[in-house]
């Protein structure tokens, strides 16, 4: 079956509380702000009124792709949105895996799941035909296993995307995640314990449909896809990607002291364990296959295979885990790890329960320096003896936060910042509005990013990214704020088409409007891309104040100062500075 | 120029991205792949890799045998040949093919076979996929 390309607005309405479902046309929407995160915080306003428990059946989940998704190279994400548990404010998550190819064939430009269900079930949305189905029997399943079954009880082999979550999403650890084709995450912010507070154990959605390219567009469309798709493949994007994968830059990072080792007990690692943990090191030893997000030609998913002996007698086991850049640097570098495979070990045992893996791996590490230093006892950790390195105790300790066998496993359950503000050690716990933080200790745009991005993620406004480039250059700090806040506005426009970020140097505003154009989507321009860009930060951070969000009251834990960073040591009033300059920036005192 | 066909050249390759499944589709103006004569699929959990069903272009094709109005015929270079005009869409070639390398046009009841005219192969950038002569010594 076809669509048409306006057709592409259709909202999916799912209660789960009544079981009962509604389709509607929101042209509304779309036409307005594309898709994507545009068309997902208008849909939050809506449906998120202010101040609700982000755990309680009225928090909705909004998935949202965008125009350009599966139409076009490299568009391959979802945005997913809710009010986080984490950080009490805005929750918002990317996934690829298949997931925006099978919405958008499905025949949805956005699906928003609402209410909570009195028994656990999973949705299999075939298209039209959308079915509440009773999750019982998976219900406490690992997320991958769950894959497993869904799988071969549900249609739409290839052409699908199956998102669960783990025992950490059905216990609400509020950074649990949902997994998507096992190996890709909607990691950061909490989304899987949103979707255990509904008993919602999975989505499974299956493409069905077709967007029918206009006749007058087709040759235009066939044209634009193909410059696009030249671009994609001889930029440097597919070298650095596909190649090494995101993990390629740790050792350079590493090198320059840019990156947080030890929960920033200094900004490197020492050379063996850099080479041990680089990229090249995984690449060699247990590199097994390289896969791709549907309609993306890079393939920067990197599995590793680990093969082990669990038990004497000669009974082996091998392990596939996908590695990436951040969690390298979660489980290993800030977790003082000294062999890739423990590395592996970790990743392995977070995806299990289904976790975001760097707000495990900073929480551990705040809780592995409090233990240190005393403020944490044996007695909190129910006999765990924390240190740097050990594969086994964190091992445990991972089951221990989703199983929370006391308090202590319960505040930890809530993330560092939480936890230190009940246990103290708040100066080195490095969560940033809420959120534990990625790797960077590049300088003070990475940091203003952590601070001032509307999701507190490095991806919001790659504050590393502009440190890294001002390495030896004179600046001020009004030039970084003004560039990360353009960044941010910028990358509103690619998760509202919805484009990977991986690939933002190939989207230039010219080649978004042709895109747009050669679908029949005109009356798109440079100037309005930039506008609705600004208009839909604003809103964003619109909800984050809305829910009790101030820039006045971020706390910046002492650490960062204490170790320099490749520009020096960073001082607490220049980023207060900063701080201040984007309120007004972007017309917020508060 | 001799003919050619598609062939899945190295499954270990393929990293699942579908774009030549898109590709099939786009030449006749639809994003997606209802009208693709490509499928890649994972093997059962993208750890075991990719299986890439594409039509191979059989010497003696099975789907052309079972057809009962001779809509489907085999052609001189291998693979079949479909003469829409007289496929009535009784399905029977999709059952004969054990590859399940012919696809099914839900819209205009009547098959989908590969016309190897190597679309998609452009888009393979990691080389999983290409036109290869259908005579041994060719390849």
């Amino acid at each position: 079956m076809s669509m048409k390309v306006k057709d592409m607005n259709r909202v999916l309405n799912i209660d789960l509380t009544k079981k009962d479902i509604k389709i509607e046309a929101r042209g509304d929407l779309f036409d307005a702000y594309l898709g994507g995160t545009g068309v997902a915080i208008k849909l939050l306003e809506e449906e998120c009124q202010k101040g609700i428990d982000p755990l309680s059946a009225s928090n909705p989940i909004i998935f949202a792709v965008g125009p350009l998704t599966a139409l076009y190279p490299s568009a391959s994400k979802t945005v997913a949105m809710f009010k986080s548990p984490l950080t009490g404010n805005l929750g918002e998550s990317h996934c690829g895996g298949r997931s925006a190819m099978a919405i958008k064939f499905a025949g949805y430009g956005a699906i928003v799941i609402k209410g909570s269900s009195d028994i656990p079930v999973y949705l299999a949305i075939h298209g039209d035909d959308v079915h509440f189905r009773d999750a019982s029997s998976i219900w406490g399943v690992e997320a991958v296993t769950v894959g497993r079954i869904l799988r071969e009880a549900e249609k739409g082999s290839g052409v699908r995307t199956i998102m669960r979550i783990g025992r950490a999403g059905e216990k609400m650890v509020r950074y649990a995640c949902a997994v998507c084709e096992t190996y890709r995450h909607f990691g950061r912010l909490g989304l899987g314990a949103v979707m255990g507070s509904k008993k919602l154990k999975a989505l499974i959605v299956s493409a069905d449909k077709s967007v029918e390219i206009p006749k007058a567009t087709r040759k235009e469309y066939k044209k634009v896809y193909d410059e696009i798709q030249d671009v994609v493949v001889e930029t440097d994007a597919m070298e650095k990607y596909h190649d090494l994968g995101t993990s390629g830059k740790l050792y350079d990072l590493n090198k320059i002291g840019g990156m947080a080792y030890k929960n920033l007990e200094s900004a490197s690692a020492p050379e063996e364990i850099a080479k041990e943990l680089s990229g090249e090191n995984f690449a060699e030893k247990f590199l097994s296959k390289r896969v791709s997000c549907s309609h993306c030609p890079v393939g920067c998913v990197h599995l590793a295979s680990l093969r082990e002996l669990y038990e004497p007698g000669y009974y082996f086991k091998t392990s596939i885990i996908s590695y990436d850049n951040e969690p390298i640097w979660a489980t290993g570098f800030m977790l003082g790890m000294k062999k890739a495979e423990d590395c592996l070990r970790l990743m392995d045992a977070v995806d299990r329960v289904g976790m975001d893996v760097m707000s495990t791996g900073v929480t551990l590490a705040w809780a592995t320096e409090a233990y240190e230093k005393g403020i944490i006892t044996k007695e909190h950790t129910d006999g765990l003896d924390f240190r740097w390195g050990d594969v086994q105790v964190y091992s445990e300790a991972i089951i221990k936060i989703v199983e929370m066998p006391n308090e202590f496993y319960q505040n930890l359950a809530k993330g560092s910042d939480y936890a230190s503000s009940v246990y103290g050690g708040q100066d080195y716990a490095l969560a940033f509005g809420g959120n534990e933080m990625p790797e960077y200790h590049t300088g003070i745009a990475c940091y203003l990013n952590n601070l001032t991005g509307a999701r507190h993620s490095h991806l919001d406004s790659a504050g590393y990214d502009l440190d890294q480039k001002l390495i030896g250059k004179e600046f001020t700090i009004e030039d970084i704020v003004n560039a990360l806040l353009k960044e941010e506005e910028w990358r509103q426009i690619l998760s509202s088409l919805v484009v990977c970020f991986f690939a933002r140097k190939v989207y230039t505003a010219e080649a978004i409007t042709k895109a747009l154009d050669a679908i029949g989507m005109e009356n798109w321009t440079a100037e309005k891309l930039d506008d609705l860009g600004r208009d839909i930060h604003r809103a964003k951070m619109d909800f984050k104040f809305r829910e009790g969000f101030s820039l006045a009251e971020l706390r910046i834990p002492k650490r960062i100062f204490e170790v320099p960073t490749p520009h020096g040591f960073l001082k607490e009033e220049d980023i207060r500075k900063a701080i201040e300059l984007y309120g007004e920036m972007i017309g917020r005192k508060e | 120029m001799a003919k050619k066909k598609l062939a899945a050249l190295d499954v270990n390759k393929c990293i699942g991205c579908m774009e030549c499944m898109f590709a099939c589709s786009r030449r006749v103006g639809r994003g997606g792949f209802d009208k693709s004569a490509i499928r890649v699929r994972s093997a059962g959990g993208i750890e075991r890799g990719f299986v890439i069903v594409v039509c191979r272009a059989c010497e003696n094709p099975p789907c052309a045998k079972v057809c009962p109005t001779d809509a489907l015929s085999a052609r001189k270079e291998g693979g079949v040949i479909l003469k829409e005009d007289k496929c009535i869409g009784c399905g029977f070639c999709t059952q004969s093919c054990i590859m399940g390398a012919i696809f099914w046009d839900n819209e205009r009841n009547k098959p989908i076979v590969c016309k190897y005219c190597g679309e998609c192969e452009d888009y393979c950038v990691h080389n999983a996929i290409g036109m290869v002569g259908i005579k041994a010594e060719e390849r």
